[in-house]
């Protein structure tokens, strides 16, 4: 439903740009009066939703939305690490699988690890590892999986965004949950948390993940073209997103945790 | 993942060098290591380069030819850029299909290239939606001293700025992106961190600009954590390293 009325409201602003400027090839008006086309206002990220404990045999997980990107995480472990080898002596390793499953986008994606979900997989594992305790966990490894179910631009910091929690809700130790959130320049206009549209007729994307606590950017990657000023701007909106996504991470904790009076330390009643 | 086991003894030794304001080669914190460049050194190859930055030595070709375009982009060359990282160019480097560490370098290579937009893909157009030419771009970590990541760009980009083909000349190429790396060691930041450096950083952050003021790539690496305050700095220093080397060829 959400889905074809965003398309319809693309279909609307194409009919009214050509009409607009008889030029057929007219750009795409992806900001008008200051609102983007879903509504919202450059600084507002989309309605985002957060569910942790999802997943009946994972050791943790959490389901994320970002408007229509829907991401699923799972954490297993700390557990044996297999094969051997890959064990370190002196602390865990954290070992993180980013995946988009194929009908999560309109032109069915090839199953299995491609370039880019290697690359997603790695600086999501990085954007991680600073805040987890590895040392507490020696000669193990905790396995992140990450599953995006449907894809509307914001994968990685959505994925991010539930594998932070997923790992709070498995109960590994630490010292803050890492936020995540995008920023972009849609019609020379720098947007916090940019859509699928947006970001396929962009200027620019900017995903960043922050350790709220210590204000520490954990990722930054970005693609497009920023002026100085414009990045200032995006990395200020993208952070202040990282924020709001941290409430709303916390508030899942809360909800799955937050009543039970009684702690076993494996979070059950 | 298979991080190389560092001796303590070795990380306090360089740890406690950078805190007292120094580096092992006596560099400064924002200085590069010499930086050589050979244009045309491969002669099969559209383009070529070789790139040095100090020891680290990276052999970067474009080879160009016929494809389909992507059915998003009909009118549109297709450009693509490998990286490699082989066994000969460090005892860490393992042979096999390139690793996280080998498509992080092409990725981040590929993206200052395209985002700049050096290339005008529309004048690699032979027929639209059938025919149209294909610019390859690949690049070969040969000797591997720390900072493949810059010495690979700037091979990539002086490789496609030299690279000429029979049917028009020049490749239709005119920005000049340029990639810098920094590292953080404790609170230090480091420019072209060398592999000792590299063996102890605590965070990676490759920032490229382009010559008309443009931020076009970033990527942020290793265990570590960068603070908007750091990030903004390396930027300033990003634009005024980048504007240097642009003279370089």
């Amino acid at each position: 439903m959400k889905k074809k009325s965003k398309e319809e409201i693309i279909e609307s602003s194409i009919a009214d740009s050509k009409n607009k400027d008889t030029q057929p090839d007219a750009p795409l008006k992806l900001i008008v009066n200051g609102k983007r086309l879903d509504g919202r206002r450059p600084d507002e990220i989309r309605p985002i939703k957060i569910e942790a404990g999802v997943l009946e045999k994972a050791d943790g997980s959490a389901y994320v939305e970002f408007g229509d990107t829907h991401a699923l995480a799972a954490v297993y472990g700390p557990r044996e690490m297999h094969p051997r080898h890959l064990t370190e002596p002196q602390q865990a390793v954290l070992r993180v699988k980013y995946d988009m499953i194929p009908f999560s986008v309109s032109d069915r994606k090839r199953p299995g690890p491609d370039r880019r979900s290697i690359e997603i997989s790695k600086v999501i594992r990085e954007a991680l590892e600073p805040v987890v305790f590895l040392k507490n966990y020696p000669k193990t490894v905790i396995d992140v999986f990450i599953e995006i179910v449907q894809a509307d631009a914001g994968t990685r910091v959505a994925g991010l965004t539930a594998a932070s929690v997923a790992l709070a809700d498995a109960g590994i130790a630490m010292s803050d949950m890492v936020a995540s959130c995008t920023a972009g320049k849609v019609d020379g206009v720098v947007c916090v948390d940019i859509d699928g549209p947006e970001d396929n007729n962009g200027e620019a994307d900017l995903p960043v993940a922050l350790a709220p606590r210590t204000n520490s950017i954990t990722l930054l990657q970005m693609d497009g073209q920023l002026t100085r000023k414009e990045y200032d701007q995006a990395l200020t909106y993208a952070i202040d997103g990282c924020k709001k996504v941290y409430e709303l991470q916390k508030e899942a904790i809360r909800k799955k945790y937050g009543q039970i009076t009684q702690f076993n330390g494996r979070g059950e009643e | 993942m298979t991080a190389t086991i560092i001796p303590q003894i070795e990380r306090d030794s360089v740890f406690k060098i950078v805190e007292a304001g120094e580096r092992l080669d006596g560099r400064k914190f924002d200085e590069y290591r010499p930086i050589t460049i050979e244009l045309g050194v491969y002669s099969r190859a559209e383009g070529s380069a070789r790139v040095k930055i100090g020891n680290t030595m990276v052999a970067c070709g474009v080879k160009l030819g016929e494809a389909v375009p992507y059915p998003d982009s009909p009118d549109e060359g297709t450009l693509t850029t490998t990286a490699e990282l082989v066994p000969m160019a460090a005892p860490t480097f393992q042979p096999g299909p390139p690793n996280e560490n080998a498509i992080e370098l092409a990725r981040v290579v590929d993206r200052g290239i395209r985002e700049a937009k050096t290339i005008d893909l529309k004048k690699l157009c032979i027929t639209p939606g059938e025919k149209v030419r294909s610019v390859f771009i690949d690049t070969y970590v040969l000797d591997h001293d720390g900072n493949y990541m810059d010495a690979a760009a700037l091979g990539a980009i002086a490789a496609l700025h030299h690279a000429t083909a029979p049917e028009f000349g020049k490749l239709p190429v005119s920005k000049r992106p340029i990639a810098n790396t920094f590292i953080k060691i404790g609170n230090n930041i480091l420019l072209d961190p060398s592999l000792e450096e590299e063996r102890v950083m605590d965070a990676r952050l490759t920032i490229t600009t382009d010559e008309d003021g443009n931020i076009v790539a970033n990527q942020k690496a290793a265990t570590g954590f960068w603070t908007k305050e750091e990030v903004m700095q390396c930027i300033d220093l990003a634009f005024k390293h980048g504007k240097e080397m642009r003279k370089l060829f």
